[in-house]
């Protein structure tokens, strides 16, 4: 039997439209899958039961080889046994006891002498030297994510659980803690579930996406075809953001960043160092179209192109357009006619180089 | 004073807090948790001594203990003598009418535990069992306090029930405030007065430590 993941669940509350919960993908070593949405669609609601913490009335959670829940079956394996990592959104460390505490807490198969080295250990990876016998309450909010991070890793769990892991974090620390967490969990090489309502942290974190909106699971795929290739509108409208390519950085000046995009020259602003891989970022609203040729402006970014495709939203028209990578440009229908568009017309994006998002992987 | 009778007392009231500290618990903890949709009907027969007479808990006791009940009659034959009018007889009637002033505190501490620190302790492993010593307790403190010092205190001024169920025998089942009524109804004011203000006294002190437990006023402690 293949590695996988396979969740198929209905979960009601009284008085709400129940929550189906239907993913299923393969899981390499260390898969991380994202389940992305605004809130209330459900997404919490999925991960405790992964967690073992909510009891679907029907359904099954299928974990590589083992079963964790078969309503048919009558199995129901309690959160003790499902050896889960699980970081709930905001923290819920044991106030009464210390750093050092929260993290040997679920260490009570260890011998003392090996909890200590675990914790010691868990200590260093996660930077919370001369903190080891702080109270919660005593530690900053990037502090206390590291603690619960490390409580919830230090038992080796098979898999790890993170319910918006950075959303507790003011946004100057969420940025800097993004970047940690990610590394983090390439270097733990744990196949994880993480819950966000954040695009950026999506792209971040996520090998598989899984998209979640008015409780169904609505797209199940890897970032860019979630993203670029929405299955229809309700995906196009929660994650809006159109246009997701790969891209490497070729040079870097003062923050502002140039990067390849299969043979397009990208400007964008980010930290990126020269050489790194990103996922470059692009709304449709945030690109602006001209008729090739026309003149100066203060965008950073003119691609020439040819437009591929025309799909009406609204008032709007969504226009596809290949210039080295498929790019998405939202514009109203009065405008298309006047720069007299249609499939096969050249025409230049405009853009300026904050409307480059990067999120480096 | 009656120092037999201050005896009888403070020996019933530890006794009944201490029975009530183990057997409110998993009550406690059962009505704050469990999802059950009739738990109110549990909820509602724990609250009762708190509004029925009693005279009419008493009543109730003494028949159930009494010689023409089973359970009556499966205590002689194991003991060899009757419950009614005897230490246990009182221990047990007293555990039953402070069952609501133990469990009502405990109850209200372990609904203020937050819940994903509970959940956070079974996904890390630990049984229910070790999550409520490890976890839910440490965090009830206060309320475990509250709960065991009024059932204390509510046990030292029952009247109705020790009458009841216990009698009035001296040095057995005689309690401070059957002592009292004794005393006025020999018209001896003076002993009276000093076992009445004796009780004052330590009902008053026992109340200073609940106040203070849940006003935090020893925060500067060491927490554990």
């Amino acid at each position: 039997m293949a590695a996988e993941v396979a969740i198929d669940i209905t979960k009601t509350y009284p008085g709400r439209a129940p929550i189906h919960g239907a993913i299923r993908y393969p899981l390499d070593q260390a898969t991380s899958m994202v389940l992305f949405g605004p809130s209330g669609s459900g997404k919490t609601t999925v991960l405790r039961s992964i967690a073992g913490l909510e009891w679907p009335e029907r359904g099954t959670i299928r974990f590589i080889s083992r079963t964790w829940l078969d309503t048919s079956a009558r199995i129901r394996v309690t959160p003790q046994e499902r050896r889960i990592g699980y970081m709930p959104q905001d923290y819920a460390l044991f106030p009464h006891y210390t750093v050092e505490g929260n993290i040997g807490y679920g260490l009570g198969e260890l011998s003392p002498p090996d909890r200590a080295k675990r914790v010691a250990e868990m200590v260093e990876l996660f930077q919370l030297q001369g903190l080891e016998s702080a109270r919660p309450r005593e530690l900053s909010g990037g502090q206390q994510q590291r603690v619960a991070l490390a409580r919830a890793v230090a038992p080796r769990p098979q898999l790890l659980l993170l319910d918006e892991p950075l959303s507790a974090l003011d946004a100057s620390t969420r940025i800097k803690v993004r970047g940690d967490l990610r590394r983090l969990l390439t270097q733990l090489a744990l196949p994880s579930i993480i819950v966000t309502h954040d695009w950026t942290e999506a792209l971040t974190f996520g090998d598989v996406i899984a998209v979640m909106g008015a409780g169904d699971v609505l797209q199940v795929g890897s970032p860019q075809d979630v993203f670029s290739r929405p299955k229809n509108a309700q995906v196009a409208q929660i994650v809006g953001v159109e246009t997701v390519v790969e891209g490497s950085v070729i040079d870097q000046l003062n923050g502002l960043v140039t990067v390849g995009v299969n043979g397009t020259m990208l400007r964008g602003l980010g930290p990126e160092p020269v050489g790194s891989q990103v996922l470059v970022c692009i709304r449709a609203e945030d690109v602006v179209l001209e008729q090739a040729g026309s003149g100066m402006t203060s965008a950073r970014n003119h691609l020439i192109g040819t437009v591929t495709g025309l799909t009406p939203q609204g008032v709007m028209v969504q226009v596809m357009i290949d210039c080295g990578f498929p790019l998405a440009a939202l514009v109203t229908r009065g405008a298309l006619e006047d720069l007299t568009l249609r499939v096969g017309s050249k025409v230049t994006a405009a853009m300026k180089a904050g409307a480059v998002h990067l999120i480096a992987r | 004073m009656n120092w037999m009778a201050i005896w009888v007392t403070v020996k019933l009231a530890s006794l009944t807090s201490l029975a009530l500290l183990a057997i409110g618990l998993p009550i406690a903890y059962w009505v704050t948790f469990s999802k059950w949709r009739w738990r109110f009907l549990v909820e509602s027969i724990v609250a009762l001594p708190l509004v029925l007479p009693p005279t009419v808990l008493g009543f109730y006791i003494l028949v159930a203990i009494g010689p023409h009940s089973p359970l009556g009659r499966f205590y002689t034959e194991l003991v060899g003598h009757p419950l009614p009018f005897t230490f246990e007889g009182l221990l047990l009637a007293s555990i039953l009418y402070s069952l609501p002033f133990a469990v009502q505190p405990f109850a209200a501490a372990f609904e203020q535990v937050d819940r994903r620190v509970i959940e956070a302790s079974w996904t890390l492993g630990r049984s229910k069992v070790q999550t409520f010593f490890r976890v839910v307790m440490p965090l009830s403190t206060a309320g475990l306090v509250t709960g065991v010092v009024l059932s204390f205190a509510h046990t030292l001024g029952e009247f109705g029930v020790v009458l009841m169920v216990g009698g009035n025998i001296e040095g057995v089942t005689r309690t401070v405030s059957i002592d009292i009524y004794d005393e006025v109804q020999a018209l001896n004011y003076a002993g009276a007065a000093k076992t009445a203000l004796f009780l004052l006294i330590v009902s008053y002190a026992v109340l200073l430590v609940v106040y203070a437990m849940n006003r935090k006023v020893w925060s500067a402690w060491p927490q554990k």
